[in-house]
């Protein structure tokens, strides 16, 4: 067993763990921040996406043990003590960015990660092709990327430029 | 997932030790493919050295090679003003690897040492005639990929760094599997002081190979014109459900050619 130290969502962790164990199930099972999902477990579906050091990565493709020391944040860590939604999951809930809700926790994170890496504007292609690592069974792409487009603006408090690349 | 014992040594001595000790022990480097092949208990290593401890980041131009080391991720790679600058077609390659995650964590070295052959580095290895730089000793590319899967890579051989000689100019085009990613067909074109390079990756029988009649067409004429009549015998290809040998051969001439247009 190992011994792991990390932030999750700004507060210090602790847990035994084995070295098999997976990020995800770190948070699941250990810490019971069950709004990060499992989907395929392949690696593929993007439903798991945590941010870790800042970097969205998919959390049932990382061992616990590699997270030592690390500032992970999951979607129980974006909105306010008192309640009030990221702009992200503001702008979700605005543009109706989800059917079933189960990619949305990835979604959201790789949303952010998204914009936050952009600071100079985010096209609609840019969006789309950023979210090629998370799947929406229901087929809402639409919705959700114009979800993230509108987040932009707030997140970076001015205008989308237009015709940015 | 099997259980195994977890180590992450923080100098590449230690590493070399850790995997010249145990004959079951495994590394890890970006765990892109390796953590995917653990869950499906497809590999039961005795023990995972994480190299992540060992300070093998970071890009630098040394004269008229461009050296990436082993630990660098697809994302570092296509992001890099260096890269963009020495090498703009490398840059382009990493940064269409896999989905926007895959290449946060995925890394070069890990990359080369799997060899899958559908993997887009190979074929800029291989077509750049680069050198993979060990904990022991230098490979030539020629020397590197030895098929599917397999590599001249010692158990306890570590890559540190892959130095890339900085060609006139080069391109890749992949036909990516529209669900994975990976290349179906991925070729890597370079015009080089020795001549041109063509190297393919996805769709041969046996991993990347380099393409020798496209190399003489383009060495007469640098055109995308060149290479109309230049086939691929179908017996090379790997066919599977997602792509015959037929149409992967033709396939082959096809990327060849945008990656010959594409060229700067």
């Amino acid at each position: 067993m190992a011994q792991i130290n990390l932030t999750v969502n700004g507060k210090a962790a602790h847990a035994e763990v084995e070295s098999r164990t997976l990020l995800v199930e770190l948070l699941r099972d250990h810490l019971h921040l069950t709004g990060t999902h499992v989907g395929c477990d392949t690696s593929q579906c993007g439903a798991c996406v945590v941010s870790v050091d800042g970097k969205s990565v998919k959390s049932c493709t990382m061992l616990a043990v590699q997270a030592e020391g690390a500032q992970v944040i999951t979607i129980e860590g974006l909105a306010a003590a008192d309640g009030t939604l990221h702009p992200m999951q503001e702008m979700f809930r605005e543009h109706h960015g989800l059917q079933c809700g189960f990619c949305t926790p990835g979604m959201v994170m790789s949303g952010i990660d998204l914009v936050e890496s952009h600071p100079d504007g985010l096209t609609e292609q840019q969006i789309r092709e950023g979210l090629e690592g998370n799947i929406c069974r229901c087929t809402g792409y639409h919705n959700i990327v114009k979800a993230i487009a509108a987040a932009w603006p707030l997140m970076h408090d001015k205008q989308m430029p237009q015709a940015a690349e | 997932m099997y259980d195994f014992e977890y180590h992450k040594p923080g100098a590449i001595d230690d590493a070399v030790k850790a995997l010249g000790a145990d004959a079951e022990a495994k590394a890890l480097a970006g765990g892109m493919t390796f953590i995917p092949v653990l869950k499906q208990r497809l590999a039961k290593p005795s023990a995972v050295v994480d190299l992540a401890g060992l300070g093998l980041t970071g890009i630098r131009r040394e004269g008229n090679a461009l050296v990436i080391k082993a630990m660098t991720t697809h994302r570092e790679v296509a992001m890099s003003s260096e890269v963009a600058s020495a090498i703009p077609a490398l840059a382009t390659l990493a940064g269409n690897i896999g989905d926007r995650q895959v290449r946060y964590r995925g890394t070069i070295g890990g990359s080369l040492a799997n060899n899958d052959p559908s993997a887009c580095y190979p074929s800029a290895v291989l077509a750049l005639g680069a050198t993979i730089v060990t904990s022991r000793r230098r490979i030539a590319a020629a020397d590197y990929f030895q098929g599917m899967f397999t590599t001249a890579l010692e158990p306890d051989e570590l890559i540190t760094e892959v130095s890339f000689p900085i060609p006139e100019k080069a391109a890749y085009a992949k036909f990516p599997n529209p669900a994975s990613r990976y290349a179906m067909v991925g070729v890597f074109v370079a015009k080089t002081a020795e001549g041109a390079r063509v190297a393919v990756t996805g769709a041969g029988n046996d991993g990347v190979f380099r393409h020798a009649a496209m190399e003489a067409a383009l060495d007469q004429s640098f055109t995308a014109d060149a290479l109309k009549d230049v086939t691929t015998p179908e017996s090379l290809m790997n066919g599977d459900i997602h792509a015959g040998t037929a149409y992967r051969a033709h396939l082959v001439g096809v990327m060849a050619r945008r990656a010959v247009m594409a060229c700067k």
